[in-house]
């Protein structure tokens, strides 16, 4: 596994990474879900009720994870396929799937030298809130609390060593 | 432009119904699409079926889209048949590993209709 201190050395600091990581997320939102994503100040307005999880490997391994509330995930479901929410709703968990591949896809695309030397896996959905992600680094992973529709969508890239 | 029939080649069931849509907003008259949720069903739906264009993505279980892509020449209904991928995978070297392989076009996710449209129509009249 390469360190994190060597994708830093070509890709720029990992702590800067932070705007193109909502830049991304913004795009991802803007092009396919015709909205835009605010800045929210408050990490705990709903409790997350559904988690996409993306792994990264190669120059930069980790995890990209994006949390929301189910109704939050419908609502995604719904601006992506144009549909309303009740006929989206079996589509929720690949939409959201989707939006954090696509968001992860995005990100790395913008990170000199990530592009080529990053893969990403399939993405992962996890429902329910009564879990824990346990890392295997003191990294502190990186944050962006967003708000959608008004409604908090967060985004956490969790970078190993 | 004449109708076409598209096959649609993505693991996710709402990727495969946003291209459709981003296609028909392109102005594109569908007279039919097909979908496959990897390479190797797109290579059996392509046995029985003549499409005029494939959209394709890359990252896939079973079998990926660029694997796929090599194994199209094999398929009789195929020839000549352009394939555009549709994918995440947007760097330099995944462009250049797609082209090579015998893509003609290639759009990154996230994407818009007119994106979509810039790349496919030159395909669809013919032009290099």
């Amino acid at each position: 596994m390469t360190p994190a201190s060597a994708v830093s050395a070509a890709s720029g600091d990992p702590a800067s990474w932070t705007p193109l990581l909502e830049e991304a997320a913004r795009e991802v939102f803007d092009l396919m879900l015709s909205s835009s994503l605010t800045r929210s100040a408050k990490a705990d307005q709903e409790v997350p009720g559904v988690t996409a999880m993306v792994g990264l490997a190669g120059r930069l391994c980790g995890l990209l994870s994006i949390r929301c509330s189910r109704k939050t995930a419908a609502l995604m479901a719904s601006k992506m396929l144009a549909m309303e929410m009740s006929e989206a709703d079996d589509e929720v968990f690949d939409a959201f799937g989707e939006v954090g591949n696509m968001v992860a896809g995005n990100f790395k695309n913008k990170v000199p030298g990530l592009g080529d030397g990053c893969m990403l896996s399939v993405p992962t959905v996890v429902t329910g809130t009564d879990y824990s992600l346990h890392s295997t680094t003191a990294v502190p992973a990186i944050e962006l609390h967003l708000l959608f529709e008004n409604l908090l969508v967060s985004i956490a890239l969790q970078i190993s060593e | 432009m004449n109708s076409i029939s598209a096959l649609i080649v993505d693991d996710s069931s709402v990727m495969r119904k946003i291209v459709e849509r981003s296609l028909r907003q392109a102005g594109m008259d569908l007279k039919q699409v097909l979908e496959a949720a990897n390479g190797a069903e797109a290579l059996g739906i392509l046995n029985d079926n003549l499409v005029d264009i494939i959209l394709c993505d890359i990252n896939m279980p079973v079998m990926d889209g660029l694997e796929f892509i090599k194994q199209l020449p094999t398929v009789v209904n195929a020839k000549g048949v352009p394939v555009i991928m549709i994918t995440t995978e947007g760097s330099e070297a995944h462009v250049v590993q797609a082209i090579s392989a015998g893509a003609r076009g290639y759009i990154r996710k996230p994407f818009t209709a007119e994106q979509v449209k810039e790349q496919i129509l030159p395909i669809l009249a013919g032009k290099p």
